[in-house]
Parts: structure tokens; C-alpha cells; sequence
């Protein structure tokens, strides 16, 4: 079994993020980068299930610019096996995303694709959904278990009410929640062998897929700010705030 | 120009979120018609034809839709699709996981978990966890839009008497199968939808003192929450953190107890009517965005909370 895993390069979770002075985007330079935190997840399901003898290959692929590559190597560095760089610049549309992860499905021919729930930049969470109905393949979302069976899959899911168990047929799409593994941090001597690990580099372009965005960012702005209130001297006085100004207890 | 809105539904009543996203289909334009997917739920679509903002409710009454399948579920929405200018449904795990295969079947761009409608193609949502917010134009022929629920007030439940007319079910699809569903019970209420949140951190120092939560917690009918540092020091589970990476709640009253207030978190609370913020380094930034900061160490606060609590003659639930 094969299983194709989709990471995304996006400003790490820690950062503070700036919005652009012109309103047309948030600033990226300098910024420090990770893998989207979900999909560290997907990784890490991917290769257990490597390891546990149930598949034989882990592919590792990105959709975006040049230095995505980075995020492919760290794929490499916890397990994966290959990778694959399709390069876009600019804003891509998980639309966009999705068609061009079908022409790599349609390629590679894996079992699975994995990816995170949603990337926290965006915060679309469509990419996984959109490439199951391109494939006609079933989604199982927000996984926070899978258990590989015969030609299926049974995923417990987070939703709303609590937790849904499904069954998939494979080949099958799974976005992966944060609960569903502990990921593993990379080890020196395996960032080392990932260097050498090869990564196949693929133009957008070339796929024939229109990346042009369908939806216009008119404006980015930020948040209204929220104005620091006043510090209180005992829990009494909070009580007291909370009752007859705030009027909240 | 008519939206198509799909509501979520359990067969017997509709989920509360579908009357917030009913509000905001009717500011993308007046003429709202809900689709019903569903088995012997005759009372969900006579209930949903009472909410006077909507002008028509389309029942697909089928054994089909026992259990909620995206893969179901879109075919028969597909079947619809081209007579509407949108279609919406709530931003929860039912519309995430529905909507964007019916944007793709469609190939339209999906607009995601909009918090505004400022015209019928163009929409304000929130980016990097709300901590930017885009204003987007769809140039779609059909507009796929998912609605944060807590953004938009429920529309009113009685009045209405919209025409309810019986759709034709879709394929089915026999690519996935469910298998259960196991409703967390709990007498407390959710953390998505509580009135009053109360929350610790890392500085509660392990698990056993989220007892001090816990009680301040029953005394204000509350739900709680944790930071990411709590969860990841296994002080509590994680279907209770809040943040970027957790839920995202707007309670009237947030009490963020021993948190200091990380980007992360702030994304997920800072949207809360009322915060008040108990913590001992007087640095710390969850003060930045608290209504009421006291300055001390929760283990002698905390009690001390509860106790002034206990003096209060009433306190609203």
C-alpha cells in the first residue's frame, strides 16, 4: 500500500503575523516557517502505518514556491520516502491545490492521501474535501483514529457532538486532527539520510491546471484591537466589577 | 438570485447553529430556501418551515440520509445546485466537511467561515486564526460560503409558514459507511456554545489542581477550557483546549486562570465579550486583553473567588 501525504508551508504557529500596511496581504519576509501543524500529524499517522508493515511507501508532496522544498525534506526527515515539489507562485486556491494534487494521485497511484485538517494561514479547510469529490474517492475528516482493515479503513472522527466512527473504502482521502498522533521530532542522522532522499520537482504549469484565483482579496486588515482593561486589587473587588459593572454574574 | 442553505439536523430537531446561518443566507439575500436531507424527519422541516425568513423548505425524505455522509449528501445537493446564485450551511464540522466536495463538484472556489456579509459576492472572513481578517469577492457563477455560526444572531423560530415541498433523493454513493456516533454527555455546557468559560494553564501545575476550575466551573454553570501548555503538560484533555489549534469560543465571561496569554491562545478567546485574567506575573500578556486583571497567585485567588461567589444572592446561569 502507498500512501501520498500533502504538507504546506506556512507561517510558523508562534509568530505573531503582521498585516500589510497596503491591506493586500500579511508580511511574509523574515518570517520564520514550518509545516502546517495538522500535517505534521498526517506525516506522522503515514509512517506509523509504514512501520507497522501495513504500507510500503510514504510519499511526501507540496504544492507551492520554491522553498516548499524545505517542507518536503522535513517530511523526508520523519519518514517519508520521496518527495515531490509541484511549483506555484503566488496565492494558490485549495481549489487549485486539489487539482493539482488529482494530476499527482492520478500519477503516483496511492492507497491513501493524507493531509492536515485545515493550514492554519488560510484556514480554508477544503483542500482533502475538494480532492475526494475531484477523485470520487470517500473523505474521512478531522481524523483522530485510523485503523487500517481489508481493502477499508475505520476512522473515528471529531465532530461537533463528540466522536463519529466511519468506514472508508480505500483508496480513501483522511484529513488528520491534532489528536490523532504525537508527531516525532526529526533526529540529526535522519535529517542527515533525508538530504540524500530524492525529491522530484514538478511545474504547476505543466500540469495544465489554471492556478489564477477565483476568489479576490479585496482587503486584509487587522482584528479590532481589544483595549487593555483595568487591573483589579482583590478578588473581592473583581467580584464586585464582575456583579454591578460588568454585569456578568 | 436565490441561496440554498443545507441544514444540519438529527432527524428529530434541527442543530441551534442552523438558525445563526438561516440569519446570515437571509443578508446574502431574502429569498432562503433549506434543503432537508433526512429520514422520518418530517419534524425538522416543519419546524425549519416556521422560521419566517425562510420561503421555502425542500424535504428529501430517504432512508439514504439516516446518518449524515458527505458523499451522500452532495449528489443530492448537486441535483439542485444550478437553480441557486449560493449555496451556504454553518461552519461547524457538518458544513467543513460537506461543503467544499460540493464546491469542487460545482468547480467553485469555496468562500470559508465568513463572519459578515457585505454584499451578495463579497463577504468578510477571518485568516490566521483571527488574527487578520479578509474581505473576499466570489466571482463564481454560484457562491459555495460556509457561515461562523457565532458571528451572526439566531433568526426568530415562530411566525413563518413556508411551503415545504419534497425533493428527489441522489445516488448513493456505497464509497463509505457509518459506523456509530458517540455523543459526548456531559451537564456541563459545551465549550462552543457556554455562557461562561473558565480556563487554566500551566500555571495550575498539574492536573489535580484543575479541581480549583472545576469548582469555580459549577458554581457558574461554566465549561472549561485549557491552554495548549495544559494540554501538552497533560493536565487535561485536549477536547478542552482553546486557541488557534483548539476551539474557538465567545462567551460572555472568559476567566483565563494561570494562562499567559500565548498568540496561539489569544486566537481563540480574545472575541469574548468579558475576560477577566488571574495570574501572578503581572507581565503576562494575557493582561493585554483582559477587562479585569488581578495581579496574584491563583491558589490563594481561586478560593477565594469561589467563596465571594458563595456570598453573591444570585448569580445568572
Amino acid at each position: 500500500m502507498k500512501i501520498l501525504v500533502a504538507v504546506k508551508r506556512v507561517i510558523d504557529y508562534n509568530v505573531q503575523i503582521r498585516v500589510k500596511e497596503d491591506g493586500s496581504g500579511v508580511v511574509t519576509d523574515n518570517v520564520k516557517m514550518s509545516t502546517n501543524p495538522p500535517d505534521d500529524n498526517a506525516i506522522e499517522e503515514a509512517v506509523k502505518i509504514k512501520e507497522s508493515g501495513k504500507a510500503t511507501e510514504v510519499v511526501a508532496v507540496s504544492v507551492g514556491e520554491e522553498k516548499a522544498q524545505e517542507t518536503v525534506r522535513k517530511a523526508l526527515a520523519v519518514g517519508s520516502d520521496r518527495g515531490i515539489l509541484v511549483k506555484a507562485e503566488g496565492m494558490i486556491e485549495p481549489l487549485a491545490v486539489a487539482k493539482i494534487l488529482q494530476k499527482v494521485v492520478e500519477k503516483e497511484k496511492p492507497d491513501l492521501v493524507f493531509m492536515g485538517k485545515q493550514a492554519i494561514d488560510d484556514d480554508c479547510n477544503q483542500t482533502g474535501q475538494m480532492l475526494a469529490a475531484l477523485l470520487n474517492w470517500p473523505q474521512a475528516t478531522f481524523a483522530s483514529k485510523i485503523e487500517v482493515k481489508d481493502g477499508s479503513l475505520e476512522v473515528t472522527r471529531e465532530v461537533d457532538e463528540g466522536l463519529e466512527t466511519l468506514e472508508v473504502n480505500i483508496p480513501a482521502i483522511v484529513t488528520c486532527d491534532l489528536r490523532l498522533n504525537e508527531p516525532r521530532y526529526a533526529s540529526l542522522p535522519n535529517i542527515m539520510k533525508a538530504k540524500k532522499k530524492p525529491i522530484e520537482q514538478i511545474n504547476a504549469s505543466d500540469l495544465g491546471i489554471d492556478t489564477k484565483p477565483r476568489v479576490e482579496q479585496v482587503k486584509i486588515e487587522e482584528p479590532p484591537k481589544r483595549k487593555a482593561g483595568i487591573k483589579v486589587a482583590s478578588v473581592e473587588e473583581l467580584v464586585q466589577k464582575l456583579k454591578n459593572e460588568a454585569k456578568v454574574l | 438570485m436565490s441561496v440554498l442553505l443545507i441544514a444540519e439536523h438529527s432527524n428529530k430537531e434541527y442543530r441551534p447553529f442552523t438558525l445563526n446561518a438561516i440569519s446570515a443566507a437571509s443578508e446574502i439575500n431574502e429569498d432562503v430556501h433549506v434543503l432537508i436531507l433526512g429520514s422520518n424527519s418530517d419534524n425538522v422541516a416543519k419546524s425549519i418551515s416556521e422560521i419566517p425568513n425562510v420561503k421555502k423548505v425542500i424535504h428529501v425524505n430517504d432512508p439514504l440520509y439516516e446518518n449524515y455522509l458527505a458523499e451522500n449528501y452532495s449528489s443530492a445537493i448537486l441535483k439542485l445546485a444550478e437553480s441557486y446564485s449560493h449555496i451556504v450551511c454553518s461552519a461547524n464540522t457538518f458544513g467543513k466537511n460537506l461543503m467544499p466536495r460540493i464546491a469542487a463538484l460545482l468547480d467553485v472556489s469555496q468562500v470559508s467561515d465568513i463572519t459578515k456579509v457585505v454584499s451578495e459576492d463579497t463577504f468578510v472572513r477571518p485568516i490566521y486564526a483571527g488574527n487578520a481578517f479578509a474581505t473576499v469577492k466570489s466571482n463564481d457563477r454560484i457562491k459555495c460560503v460556509t457561515i461562523r455560526p457565532t458571528s451572526f444572531d439566531p433568526a426568530p423560530t415562530s411566525g413563518g409558514s413556508a411551503e415545504i415541498q419534497n425533493g428527489n433523493p441522489g445516488d448513493p454513493s456505497n464509497l463509505s459507511k457509518f459506523i456509530k456516533k458517540e455523543e459526548i454527555k456531559s451537564d456541563r455546557p459545551e465549550l462552543g456554545t457556554a455562557r461562561v468559560v473558565v480556563s487554566g494553564g500551566r500555571g495550575m501545575q498539574s492536573g489535580e489542581n484543575f479541581k480549583l476550575i472545576t469548582a469555580v466551573a459549577d458554581k457558574l454553570n461554566a465549561a472549561i477550557g485549557a491552554s495548549r501548555a495544559a494540554v501538552d503538560a497533560g493536565y487535561i484533555t485536549n477536547d478542552h483546549q482553546v486557541g488557534q489549534t483548539g476551539k474557538v469560543v465567545v462567551p460572555d465571561l472568559y476567566i483565563a486562570v494561570g494562562i499567559s496569554g500565548a498568540i496561539q491562545h489569544l486566537a481563540g478567546m480574545k472575541e469574548s465579550k468579558v475576560i477577566v485574567a488571574i495570574n501572578k506575573d503581572g507581565e503576562a500578556p494575557i493582561f493585554s486583553v483582559a477587562d479585569y486583571g488581578l495581579e496574584a497567585d491563583l491558589f490563594d485567588a481561586l478560593p477565594k473567588f469561589l467563596e465571594e461567589l458563595n456570598k453573591l444572592n444570585t448569580i445568572q446561569k
